[in-house]
Parts: C-alpha cells; sequence; structure tokens
C-alpha cells in the first residue's frame, strides 16, 4: 500500500515498518522534522541518551542481546562523529546499526554550512555501507535496504544521511514486500562436496579442535544449539574468541575456556598442538593467534564464515567453507549422522588425557587474600550470585574485562556484551542500558573499571531517567591497570600516566545521580555487598576497590606463541624477570 | 632466526619477492561515492594501486566498470578481490590476470622537445610504434599511442634521449578475449 507523507514520517513509519521498538538518539537541527515525526506516537520509543556515543554503544548492546538490529539516531556534524567510535566498534565487531544521521539541505552541502560534515565521507571506512539520501523517491528504499545490509550476511553498521530538506519533501511510502538487493546478495548454504571434506577431516583427526567465535552468536541461537550437538558428537574439545563467549556452554565438560591472549592454558595449548583445527565464525585475529609462524604448526585447519575476505586473510586454511554458521553447523551435523561416523576414539582419549593435563595447571587461578580483595575472586562472587538469575553482562576494556571473560561462566548466547575488535572503553554503561531497554526484567551488570567508566558516565543520567536498574560493577585499581601491566611488562615499571589521581567518590557520584551507591573493600562483606547490590531495584554503581597491583594472567605476550605463555606463578618463580619476557620485537607489537 | 612466515597477505615477508601484477575489472553499480569506496578500501588496507580507470558502461542500468592494476603476493591478490567483493555495490570482480585471454589497452599522449635530427627520430620511432602526431610546433611533436601498457612504456622511455617533456596516460581499460562478457 502506497501513502503519501513527508520524508521525516516516512522513516519513523519505516521504522515501524522494520518492528523497530527502540530509537537511542539525541535531537538537533538537522533531525528535528524527525523529532516532530516521532512526537506523538507511540509505537517507536526514543530513548534519550547523554551523548551520541552512548546512543551508538547503547544500540549495540541491544542489538547483541535480542540479535535484531539496533538503531540510533543523530543529528549533523557533532551528533554524526559523536557516533564514530560507536560505528566502528560495531564494523569490528560485526554488529547489525541502522544510524540515521540528520544532514544540511541539499543546497548548502559542500558549503561548511553550520553543522556540516562529510558524514557518508568520514564514515565509509567504519561503516558496512552508507547512503546519503538526495531524492526524497529513494529514501522508502534507502531504509529498508538499509535494514537488509546491516542485518543479512555478516553484519554491520549502516549509515543513513537525510538532508533536511529530504525530511520535509513529501512522497510516496511503501514497504517493500521483497527486500533483496541487487548486488548484496550473501551465501548462507555451504558447499556440500567441501562440508563432507570437512567430516572427513574430522572423522581422521587425532587431536582435533573447535575452535569457534562471534559468528556462532551472529548466526543465532540455532547455531549454537546446533554447535552443541556437534561437539557432542564428535567429543572434540572446543574453546571460543572473547566474541563467541556464551555459544558452547562453559560448565560443559568438553569446554576448555577461552583461547587467545589471556585465554586459558589448555585452550591455548590445544591449539598449538592440534592436529586438525575447525574454526567457526571466527577471523584468526591477532589477540588469537600469536606469533603467527609458531601458530599451530603442526595442523589442518578448517574455516567456516560468511565472510569469504575472512578466509585466507590471516592465516591460510587448508579448507575454507564460505557459509552461515547455522546452515553449515546444521549440514555437518547431519552428514555426520548419516555416515554415522567416527571419531578416532583412542587418539581422542590420548588427546583428551593431555588436555587434562593441561588443565591441572588451573591457569585462571589465582592468590587469594582474607585483606584485600582480588579482583578474580570478585567476578567469581559476582558470578556465583547471580548465575541463577537471568543476567546479561556487558563490560568496559581493561583487565576487569580480561578476569570477565576468564571467570564469569556462560551457559547461553547473547548474554555477553564485550568491545572486543575496537576495544573501546566506556563501551559498557551505554551498552548495558540497551540491553535493559530490551530486557526489562532482567539483572543487566556492567563489569566496569574506574578509568573506563568515566569515559561514557554521563549515560547514568539515561538510565535514571528510563528507570533502568542497571548495576555498574567497578573493579577499583585506581590504576589503567591493563596499561600499568602491559607497563610492567615491556616498559620496565615506568607507571607513565597510567595512574588515575583524583577520581570521582563514586558513591557520591551515584546519588548525585540518583542512583544507589556502594562501596566494598572487605573481602569478608562482598557477598552482602554484592546481594545488595543485585537486590536494589534502582541502579547501581558498586565501587568495589580491589588490590591495585594485580596482574591478569595468563598472557601471551605480544610476539610469542601459544605454548610460550606466562603463568600467574611466574611472578614469584625467583630468577624470572619479568621486565625482560617480552623480547625487542614484541615490544613493536600492540 | 627469520623463520618463514606462514602466506598470510599482513603477515608475509614473502610477499615482497613474489609480488605480481593484476589487472582487475569491477563492475559497480554507478551510485554516489563508489569510486571513493573502492580507493579508501585499497588504502585503508595498504594495497597498491598502480592504474585506475573508471567509465559508465551500461548507462539504461547505471553501471560503471573500474578497470584497477594492483599488485601483490598471490595472497593479497585474493583478498583484494575479496574485500572488493564485500562492498554492497559492486556486482562482480573479475582477475583479468588470471583469465588469460584479456586484452589491456591505455592511450599514452607524450609530448616531445628538440630540433634537427632529434625532430626526425622521433617522428621515425613514432612511426614504428604507430604513434600519431596530434599537435606540433617547430621545437615539438604531441604523440598518441595507443597500446598495451608495456608498449606506451617503451614509447617513452625511447623518447627520454630524445627530449621527453611530459606525459599523459589514460590508464588501462580492459576486457576478456572470445564472445563472452568478462
Ligand atoms: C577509548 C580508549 N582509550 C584508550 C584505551 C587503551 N586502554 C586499554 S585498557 C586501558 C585501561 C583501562 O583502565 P580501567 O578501566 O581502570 O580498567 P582496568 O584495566 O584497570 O581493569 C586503556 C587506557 C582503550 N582501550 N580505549
Ligand atoms: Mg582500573
Amino acid at each position: 500500500m502506497t501513502k503519501h507523507m513527508t520524508g521525516a514520517e516516512m522513516i519513523v513509519e519505516a521504522l515501524k515498518d522494520q518492528g523497530v521498538e527502540y530509537v537511542f538518539g539525541y535531537p538537533g537541527g538537522a533531525v528535528l522534522p524527525i523529532y516532530d515525526a516521532l512526537f506523538g506516537q507511540n509505537q517507536v520509543r526514543h530513548v534519550l541518551v547523554r551523548q551520541e556515543g552512548g546512543a551508538g554503544h547503547a544500540a549495540e548492546g541491544y542489538a547483541r542481546s535480542t540479535g535484531k538490529v539496533g538503531v540510533l539516531l543523530v543529528t549533523s556534524g557533532p551528533g554524526a562523529t559523536n557516533a564514530i567510535t560507536a560505528l566502528t566498534d560495531a564494523l569490528m565487531d560485526s554488529i547489525p546499526l541502522v544510524c540515521i544521521t540528520g544532514q544540511v539541505p541539499t543546497h548548502l552541502i559542500g558549503s561548511d554550512a553550520f553543522q556540516e560534515c562529510d558524514t557518508t565521507g568520514i564514515t565509509r571506512n567504519c561503516t558496512k555501507h552508507n547512503y546519503l539520501v538526495r531524492r526524497i523517491e529513494d529514501l522508502p528504499r534507502v531504509l529498508h535496504e538499509a535494514f537488509y545490509v546491516a542485518s543479512q550476511g555478516r553484519p554491520g553498521p549502516v549509515v543513513i544521511d537525510v538532508p533536511k530538506d529530504i525530511q520535509f519533501a513529501s512522497g510516496a511510502y511503501h514497504f517493500p514486500r521483497n527486500i533483496q538487493h541487487k548486488t548484496y546478495r550473501p551465501k548462507l548454504k555451504g558447499d556440500q562436496d567441501k562440508i563432507k571434506h570437512a567430516i572427513e577431516m574430522m572423522t581422521k583427526a587425532k587431536r582435533p579442535v573447535f575452535y569457534t567465535g562471534g559468528g556462532i552468536v551472529n548466526s543465532g541461537p540455532n547455531a549454537a544449539m546446533l554447535l552443541r550437538e556437534l561437539v557432542k558428537l564428535t567429543g572434540f574439545p572446543i574453546t571460543s574468541t572473547l566474541m563467541g563467549l556464551g555459544a558452547y556452554p562453559a560448565s560443559d565438560k568438553q569446554w576448555l575456556g577461552m583461547l587467545g591472549m589471556h585465554g586459558s592454558f589448555e585452550a591455548n595449548n590445544a591449539m598449538h598442538d592440534c592436529d586438525l583445527m575447525i574454526c567457526l565464525g571466527a577471523r584468526f585475529d591477532d589477540r588469537i593467534t600469536g606469533r603467527l609462524d609458531a601458530f599451530a604448526p603442526h595442523s589442518k585447519k578448517i574455516h567456516v564464515d560468511i565472510d569469504p575476505s575472512s578466509i585466507n586473510k590471516n592465516v591460510k586454511v587448508d579448507l575454507g567453507i564460505i557459509g552461515d554458521c547455522a546452515h553449515v553447523l546444521e549440514d555437518m551435523v547431519r552428514l555426520w549422522r548419516a555416515e554415522a561416523a567416527r571419531p578416532d576414539a583412542s587418539a581422542l582419549a590420548e588427546w583428551w588425557k593431555k588436555i587434562n593435563h593441561w588443565r591441572d595447571r588451573n591457569s585462571f587461578g589465582f592468590r587469594n587474600s582474607r585483606e584485600i580483595i582480588k579482583p578474580q575472586h570478585a567476578i567469581q562472587r559476582l558470578y556465583e550470585l547471580t548465575k541463577d538469575r537471568d543476567t546479561y553482562i556487558t563490560t568496559e576494556v581493561g583487565q576487569h574485562q580480561m578476569w570477565a571473560a576468564q571467570h564469569y561462566k556462560f551457559e547461553a548466547p547473547n548474554r555477553w556484551m564485550t568491545s572486543g575488535g575496537l576495544g573501546t572503553m566506556g563501551y559498557g554503561l551505554p551498552a548495558a542500558i540497551g540491553v535493559q531497554m530490551a530486557h526489562p526484567k532482567a539483572l543487566v551488570v556492567d563489569i566496569a573499571g574506574e578509568a573506563s567508566i568515566l569515559m561514557n558516565i554521563q549515560e547514568m543520567s539515561t538510565a535514571i531517567q528510563y528507570r533502568l536498574p542497571v548495576k555498574i560493577f567497578i573493579l577499583n585499581n585506581q590504576y589503567m591497570g591493563m596499561v600499568r601491566q602491559w607497563q610492567e611488562l615491556l616498559h620496565g615499571g615506568r607507571y607513565s600516566e597510567s595512574y588515575t589521581d583524583s577520581l570521582p567518590d563514586f558513591v557520591k557520584l551515584a546519588e548525585a545521580y540518583g542512583a544507589h551507591g556502594m562501596r566494598c573493600s572487605d573481602p569478608a562483606q562482598l557477598d552482602a555487598a554484592i546481594m545488595e547490590m543485585i537486590e536494589t531495584p534502582r541502579p547501581v554503581i558498586f565501587d568495589c576497590l580491589v588490590d591495585q597491583k594485580e596482574n591478569c594472567f595468563p598472557m601471551i605476550p605480544s610476539g610469542k606463541a601459544h605454548n610460550e605463555m606466562l603463568l600467574a606463578e611466574l611472578e614469584d618463580d625467583a630468577g624470572v624477570e619479568l621486565g625482560n619476557v617480552i623480547d625487542e620485537r614484541g615490544k613493536m607489537l600492540v | 632466526m627469520t623463520k618463514a612466515y606462514p602466506p598470510s597477505p599482513y603477515s608475509s615477508p614473502i610477499g615482497k619477492h613474489n609480488a605480481e601484477s593484476h589487472t582487475l575489472s569491477v563492475l559497480v553499480d554507478n551510485e554516489p561515492g563508489v569510486l571513493a569506496r573502492v580507493v579508501g578500501l585499497f588504502s585503508a588496507r595498504s594495497f597498491n594501486i598502480e592504474s585506475l580507470t573508471v567509465a559508465e558502461v551500461a548507462h539504461e542500468n547505471h553501471l560503471s566498470r573500474i578497470t584497477i592494476a594492483t599488485s601483490g603476493t598471490p595472497e593479497v591478490i585474493e583478498q583484494v578481490r575479496h574485500q572488493l567483493e564485500r562492498l554492497v555495490p559492486v556486482h562482480s570482480v573479475t582477475d583479468l590476470t588470471l583469465a588469460a585471454r584479456a586484452i589491456e589497452r591505455e592511450l599514452a599522449m607524450v609530448k616531445v622537445r628538440g630540433k634537427g635530427d632529434a625532430r626526425v627520430e622521433a617522428l621515425q620511432l613514432a612511426e614504428a610504434f604507430r604513434a600519431k602526431v596530434i599537435d606540433a610546433t617547430t621545437e615539438s611533436f604531441i604523440f598518441e599511442i595507443t597500446g598495451a601498457p608495456r608498449k606506451n612504456d617503451d614509447f617513452v622511455d625511447l623518447m627520454r634521449p630524445i627530449g621527453l617533456v611530459e606525459v599523459s596516460r589514460t590508464g588501462i581499460a580492459a576486457i576478456s578475449r572470445g564472445p563472452e562478457p568478462i
């Protein structure tokens, strides 16, 4: 059905047609007509953030926790530039977003008009795609195409830049039934011969390992179910990247924990020694591979990815399968069953023996204390006290993020929201707001650092306004802990600018916003304090004072191989000088 | 010390030794910004562009062909192709160097200055290369030459000692042989 309306009305209509519940945004001159169209309707709810970056991360949190497209609406110029970090974050972590930006009227474009910026130019390399709409006739198609592009294939952020005169112009709106893009058609189903070949390789493997990533989560809950089935059928061990946590239940015996720079000893050693690596929806990022020339040197590699450019990008693989994880997993499970495939049971038993030996090192272990709260202990207690609830975890970036990944055990996908690829401090609080918006009854905790939280602390005000009872659990070590750790390991303990002086009083800060503030520094009172946080029906800032000098181990130093991990005991070993463990080449890496 | 890395576009020091030149034919929707997207991709990912041409090839369905000469290891070339294919307005990417039966042409205009024997020599060479004189003064010629880029290189090199002033080249246009489209 075709209806006549203004461009601004079309935008709101298209959001309704796409089933959008929430738009995270911030008004300004160039989007006033859209705000006018939002006014007086309540199908699409607008969430007023306090900075556009917050809108972006909130939309990311919403998207990641629901599997739907997150939507943000910002004005031209500074509104658009403030959203850049979140767009880049979404691009790196493959999060589907549609970002609508206002633009100066078409006749002023290029004149350096007030609050003009070249939004499509600036965002070209940090979006999956972007549009500048110059004709009202194009607007309906572009709006729906944007949702298609953002959500199909490898998801990502899409920007629609709409000049103000186009928002005022009127034209015919229709909801295209059949949204098919004329060029963009990602391949979902994997090549059957290749999948068959993969199954063959799997039955012959003696030391196999599944290496999974965010692609499983993006592919949807079905992919996670099928993954569980395949892992059970084969009996193979499984590890995952930071982005893939939750796709496989952490409580299961076959789970090795996260891999990579701060991954478990068993996961990284299994990757190093495996003879078959089955990579599903992960991308061989440098935080995962460590030194490339020593990466899994004796392995054959299968790589399943929906993005053909991910295959053979960083690591050459033996069998690349282009397709959506759920589709390929379904075929794998079916074929495995149909062919009554059997793994090499005796080799597998040997392999598990070896893995269990590595497991015995208990590489996430730490020396607990009665005097001072160890950050790892705080996460473990948080986990124990929240695991039986409907809980979602977001994080900021730093040591606390890695400790959360190591010690919080996820059983289901879409429960863990973190900034992996870009590593954006300030992600966690707005992301938690997006998650809480989508899951009003759930317990949403942002595991934070005292430095990161200040990067988007203004969003506390949003949480209050919308009565979002998010919990900010700050592991306060007074340091940019991850920076301090690298300075200790790489720069002779010269802690240049990594100590934060003049931190706010977080309890008073919470109160100033109208939230509940708490502080705890005594391990004996930690449980009670966490319970108080959980049971407070309002937003909470919990200032948890932890050991300031704790380092995050295990760690694969930059430029080292998976089997050259530093373990926590090292620190106390006589004769090992931590300042020397990273060689000159490693120091050059990030 | 330096062990051989596995072949990967981003890690491979092998890259410096086995770089190949490839010509890619990229069919795109002729929409605003599409060229910037393609060029931005090359700079963002540190790929080389040796030559780039772009023009509309099918007006009624808004298609343009971008022909890019690039160089890199086989792994890098594969990445370039996949990264281009990832761009939303890209219809297809064909590696014409792999297609083997492709024809490449480029037009160059070559300005040469000289008197006496030099002029005679320039004209003789131009004739041998089937270059046309498109402008002449008593002390200069401008030649127009169309051919495979290598042939144009050779011609320019020969003009250098005679009195080459400057060259303007169009970059490569390429197409596959035979009745089939690219
Ligand atoms: C926006 C941004 N700026 C800088 C960095 C670099 N960086 C990574 S971790 C970190 C320190 C984080 O400190 P804090 O939030 O206190 O966490 P901790 O490591 O102490 O747990 C910094 C500065 C970053 N990741 N993001
Ligand atoms: Mg800190």
